[in-house]
């Protein structure tokens, strides 16, 4: 009886944080898996068109990016005006891309285990207004390259389906 | 004696929660969740040969033409992307049988060309409004012969992808541009 008697009135204990630690790890993990760091910052101006037909890009270390647009306003004294490409955080000059591109595939692959080589993609993030002939520079010595697989990037078209 | 007393001795542990807390907003702050999307293209594998047009039927080709310009030219007159889905269809499905469409879904092919001045805007415009031709072809096909629940994406079995395919293949080819409005 005095055993169950000498319960501490009707305060209640402190919430024990002890597990907090166990709890906040457990995000801080969820977030180190699923982080992708912020890749190059651009010096380009890239805003891609919207499209309906998309399909995901699932594993991003397979991809590499190559950026097409217009420098932006700070780098135009550099760069010029018209539309240059940009592979990783360097700007390549319209008349280098199709000595740089291959070079930039190389290194890329090198990231990559040899047996995934056949599912590497390359991704053109291409701001809408840049004329088909920089595009098509690109497409050229990608395929001469033989990186035949690519991505077209660009936004869903809302208010569509 | 000492020494023993020490170890009992526990590691206060109250800030390992603020610890975790700094790497967890750094985390979620470094973190894109945004998935990237695009359009997937197969280029051809790069020739220095020029291929032959010659040698295929002229009803089996809807070509496609943009200009520097971003006028369209299907089939030798205007049109405008709004009809091009539509039209794209009705060329490789035939359905009336017309002497001047597609003889048989696996025939047709779809010429695109554009100008070295095209915007990028208006190609993959037009490069969608083709692949989502196909893509409600290979749809409808899916429903017909698998039953109206059946939907064609991801999620089908990679067999039943296949022989719709087979039936109904993408062929859309690319020939060089023409070189007449670019900025240089």
């Amino acid at each position: 009886m005095s055993k169950f008697s000498k319960k501490r009135g009707k305060s209640s204990p402190a919430i024990s944080t002890a597990s907090l630690p166990d709890i906040i790890f457990m995000l801080l993990f969820f977030f180190m898996v699923a982080t992708v760091m912020r890749d190059a910052s651009l010096k380009i101006q890239v805003n891609t068109p919207t499209a309906t037909e998309l399909t995901k890009i699932k594993d991003k270390s397979l991809v590499n990016n190559i950026y097409v647009g217009r420098p932006l306003p700070q780098y135009q004294s550099i760069y010029g005006t018209s539309p240059i490409v940009q592979l990783n955080d360097k700007p390549v000059l319209k008349e280098k891309i199709e000595k740089d591109i291959p070079l930039f595939l190389e290194n890329h692959k090198l990231k990559v285990p040899e047996a995934r080589h056949a599912m590497i993609y390359s991704s053109l993030k291409v701001d809408g207004d840049v004329t088909m002939g920089i595009v098509q520079d690109v497409k050229t010595a990608l395929r001469k390259a033989g990186q035949l697989k690519i991505n077209y990037s660009a936004k869903q078209k809302s208010g569509d389906l | 004696m000492a020494r023993n007393k020490r170890t009992s001795n526990e590691i206060n542990a109250s800030s390992m929660a603020d610890i975790a807390f700094l790497l967890l907003i750094f985390f979620l702050v470094t973190t894109t969740i945004a998935q990237d999307k695009g359009i997937q293209v197969l280029l051809p594998p790069w020739s220095e040969i020029e291929p032959d047009p010659t040698k295929l039927k002229k009803r089996n080709v809807f070509s496609v033409l943009v200009n520097a310009d971003n006028q369209l030219l299907v089939r030798g007159e205007l049109a405008s992307v709004d009809d091009l889905r539509e039209r794209a269809k009705e060329f490789i499905v035939n359905p009336s049988r017309r002497e001047d469409l597609a003889e048989r879904p696996d025939k047709a092919i779809i010429s695109l060309k554009n100008d070295r001045g095209t915007e990028y805007g208006t190609y993959i415009e037009v490069y969608n409004e083709l692949k989502a031709a196909y893509e409600e072809l290979w749809d409808e096909l899916a429903k017909k012969k698998y039953g109206a629940d059946v939907e064609y994406n991801d999620e089908m079995s990679t067999a039943m992808k296949k022989e719709i395919r087979t039936e109904i293949p993408f062929v859309l080819s690319e020939a060089e541009p023409t070189n007449f409005g670019d900025e240089g």
